[in-house]
C-alpha cells in the first residue's frame, strides 16, 4: 500500500513538472488531451476491465457532459462551474436508470445494447438543431474561471484538466483497492460466484457504471471549455472504439494502463500526420493483435519483455496498479 | 386515399429494407449458431459486397453478373481469411476478447477500404432498369423486386443446406453442442470456418442487391450491420423464419417512422426497437425463454 502511494505521488510531480520545459507550446496542448483521454479510459477500464462489463458507448457520456455545459453555459447563461456540476450529476443519474435494464444483459448482447444508446444519443446531437447547432456544432462556449484567472492559453487548461484527472486517478486507485473493487473483480471471474459469496453483483456493476459516465462527463465538460467548439464527430461510434482501443493497449484492469494507453493513442496520431484518417487502420490492427499476443496489454508486456532481455537482474516493478 | 397512397408507399420501400435487414441478421445468426460469436464486422462484409461490385463494373469493365460474383467471392475470401487469421489463433477466447478482434478487423477493413477507393458515396445502376411499376396506388422499382427475389432464395437455400446436405446438418450439430459435435466426428473447426465463410457470402450478396437503392460508401456497414442485428434479436438468432420476420418488422417499422415523423430520427428508430427488444424480450419475438446455464 505504501509503495502504491509512493508511486502515485511520483506519477504526480512528473505530470505537474512536464510542462515547465515545454513552456506552452504544442506538445502542452496535445497533453492536455492526453490528462482527459486518461480519464475517459480509466473510466472504461474500471467497467470492463475491473467489472468485466463492455461498454461501447462511452464516447456519448463524454459528449453529454460537452453537450450539457455548452448549452447551459451560451444558451443559458449558466455559470460553468455550476453547469458541470449539474451536467454530471444528471448524466450520472441517466446512467444510473439506463444501467439497471442494460447491465442485465451480457457478452455480445451488452455490447450491443451500449452500442445503441451511443448511436442514439449521437443522433440526438445532431437532430435536436436549435439547442446543439446540429452537424455545424456549437460554438462560443466560454472558457473556464476562478475569480480573475481564466483559463484561456494551454499551460493554464494543462493544470485545470490534469488536476481533474489526478484527482480521479488517485479516486480509481483507492476504489479497485478497496471493498468495492475486489468486488468488481469477483464479478469478473464469476458474477454467479460473487453473488453466492454476497457481493450485490446487480447494483455493483450499475454503481460502476454510473461512475464511469459521471467521470466522462465531468471531462466532456472540461473538453468543451477548452475546445470552446464541440460538433457531433466527436462523440460518436469511433470515439468509443478508439477508448476501447487505449485500454486494450494499455492494459485491461490496470489504472496507470490505461493512462499508458491514452498517452500512446493521443500522442501516436500526433506524430504520424500523414495517418489523418487512415488511423483507424492503425487502431484495428492493434485491437487484433494486442488481444491475440498481449491481452494484459502493455504494463503486463513490457516487464515481461524486460524480465527476458535482463534475466540477471530482477525486475521489481510490479504491474498490478 | 393520399394518406394510405403514402403508406402502401412506406410499407414497401420498408419491406424491400427488411428483407436486407432479414439477410443481414440471417448472416449474423449463421455465424452465431456455430461459433457463439456476434461478429462486429459483419456490416463490413455487407460493405464490401457493394463496395466490389462497383469497382469491378466501374475499374474493371466487368459485366454486372461477373461483377457481382467477383465480389461476394472476394467477400468470402475475406471472410475466410479473417476467420483464420483473427478468430482461429484464439485458444478459449472470452466473449470479451472476440468483441475486440472483431470491433478490430471491423474497423481495419473500413479503414482499408477508405484507404483503396477514398471516402465518396457511388451508386451501382439498377439491374433492371428504374422505370417504376405502380401497384396499388403506389409505386415499386424493379431493384424492389430484385431484393424480394434473391432474398426468398437466399432464405430457400440455406433452409435446403441446413436441414439438407451433411455440412449443414454437421453445423447445426455444433450449434447444438460442439463437444458432442466432436464426438460424432465432426471437425468444428471446419464447421466454424464453413460459417464465416457462408455468412460472409449472404451478407455480401445483402450488400450487392441493396447498392442501386441506398448507395454505398466505406461507412455504410456499421449501420447496416446493426440493423441486421436487430433482426436477428427479434428473432431470437435463429437462423430460420424468426429473423426473416425481424427483418421485415424492423424495415416497415421504421419506413413508417421515417415517413410519418421524421427522417432524421430514422435511424434511432432502429436502435430504439433494439433496445427494448433486448429489455423486454432477449430471447426474441417468437421464441420461449429459456432458463440460463452456469
Amino acid at each position: 500500500m505504501k509503495s502504491d502511494r509512493i508511486k502515485f505521488l511520483v506519477f504526480a510531480l512528473v505530470v505537474l513538472l512536464i510542462p515547465l520545459p515545454l513552456s506552452g507550446g504544442y506538445l502542452t496542448n496535445v497533453l492536455i488531451f492526453v490528462g482527459i483521454n486518461s480519464v475517459l479510459a480509466l473510466g472504461l477500464n474500471l467497467l470492463l476491465g475491473y467489472a468485466g462489463q463492455i461498454s461501447l458507448g462511452q464516447a456519448a457520456f463524454f459528449g453529454l457532459g460537452a453537450y450539457g455545459s455548452g448549452v447551459l453555459t451560451t444558451a443559458y447563461g449558466l455559470n460553468p462551474w455550476l453547469a458541470m456540476v449539474v451536467v454530471a450529476v444528471c448524466v450520472a443519474l441517466f446512467a444510473f436508470a439506463i444501467g439497471f435494464p442494460v447491465l442485465r444483459l451480457k457478452g455480445h448482447y451488452l455490447a450491443m445494447a451500449t452500442l445503441g444508446v451511443g448511436v442514439i444519443v449521437n443522433i440526438a446531437f445532431n437532430e435536436t438543431v436549435e439547442l446543439t447547432g446540429g452537424p455545424s456544432g456549437l460554438s462560443g462556449i466560454p472558457n473556464l474561471s476562478i475569480g480573475s484567472l481564466t483559463f484561456d492559453s494551454d499551460l493554464k487548461n494543462y493544470y485545470l484538466v490534469w488536476v481533474f484527472a489526478l484527482g480521479m486517478i488517485l479516486l480509481s486507485l483507492n476504489l479497485v483497492n478497496s471493498r468495492f473493487g475486489r468486488g468488481l473483480r469477483a464479478i469478473h471471474d464469476s458474477e454467479v460466484a460473487a453473488r453466492v459469496m454476497g457481493v450485490n453483483a446487480r447494483l455493483m456493476k450499475v454503481q460502476v457504471f454510473t461512475l464511469s459516465a459521471f467521470m466522462s462527463a465531468i471531462m466532456g465538460s472540461l473538453y468543451c471549455h477548452v475546445m470552446t467548439f464541440i460538433s457531433p464527430n466527436s462523440f460518436g461510434f469511433h470515439f468509443s472504439v478508439e477508448i476501447l482501443t487505449m485500454i486494450v493497449i494499455g492494459g485491461l484492469g490496470s489504472v496507470y494502463g490505461s493512462i499508458l494507453g491514452a498517452l500512446l493513442l493521443t500522442l501516436l496520431p500526433e506524430m504520424l500526420r500523414t495517418f489523418q484518417d487512415y488511423d483507424i487502420i492503425v487502431y484495428g490492427l492493434l485491437l487484433i493483435t494486442m488481444t491475440i499476443y498481449l491481452p494484459g496489454g502493455l504494463v503486463e508486456g513490457i516487464p515481461a519483455l524486460l524480465r527476458r532481455l535482463v534475466p540477471a537482474k530482477k525486475v521489481t516493478e510490479g504491474s498490478d496498479a | 386515399m393520399e394518406l394510405l397512397n403514402q403508406v402502401t408507399q412506406f410499407v414497401i420501400s420498408g419491406l424491400a429494407t427488411g428483407s436486407i435487414y432479414a439477410l443481414i441478421g440471417l448472416s449474423f445468426a449463421i455465424i452465431f449458431n456455430s461459433t457463439g460469436i456476434i461478429n462486429f464486422a459483419q456490416g463490413e462484409f455487407v460493405m464490401l459486397g457493394g463496395v466490389l461490385t462497383i469497382f469491378s463494373l466501374n475499374v474493371l469493365h466487368l459485366p454486372l453478373i461477373a461483377a457481382i460474383l467477383v465480389a461476394v467471392a472476394v467477400t468470402t475470401v475475406i471472410g475466410l481469411v479473417f476467420e483464420r487469421l483473427a478468430i482461429r489463433p484464439l485458444k478459449n477466447a472470452t466473449p470479451l476478447m472476440l468483441i475486440i478482434i472483431t470491433i478490430g478487423a471491423s474497423i481495419l477493413i473500413r479503414g482499408l477500404v477508405m484507404l483503396l477507393w477514398g471516402k465518396d458515396t457511388q451508386a451501382l445502376p439498377a439491374f433492371s432498369g428504374t422505370d417504376p411499376i405502380s401497384v396499388a396506388g403506389a409505386t415499386l422499382l424493379p431493384q424492389h423486386l430484385w431484393i424480394f427475389g434473391v432474398t426468398v432464395l437466399v432464405i430457400i437455400g440455406c433452409r435446403l443446406f441446413f436441414n439438407h446436405t451433411i455440412s449443414g446438418k454437421a453445423m447445426r450439430a455444433c450449434s447444438f453442442n460442439r463437444r458432442a459435435a466432436n464426438l460424432v466426428g465432426i471437425s468444428v473447426g471446419r464447421m466454424v470456418l464453413f460459417s464465416f465463410v457462408i455468412s460472409a457470402a449472404v451478407g455480401a450478396l445483402a450488400g450487392v442487391i441493396i447498392a442501386p437503392l441506398t448507395m454505398t460508401a466505406y461507412d455504410v456497414g456499421v449501420m447496416l450491420g446493426l440493423k441486421g442485428f436487430c433482426a436477428a434479436i427479434m428473432g431470437g438468432m435463429g437462423s430460420g423464419l424468426g429473423t426473416v420476420l425481424g427483418g421485415l418488422i424492423l424495415g416497415t417499422l421504421e419506413s413508417l417512422g421515417a415517413g410519418l415523423i421524421s427522417s432524421g430520427y430514422k435511424d434511432a428508430i432502429a436502435f430504439f426497437i433494439l433496445l427494448l427488444i433486448l429489455f423486454i424480450r432477449p430471447q426474441g419475438l417468437f421464441k420461449k425463454g429459456e432458463t440460463e446455464r452456469v
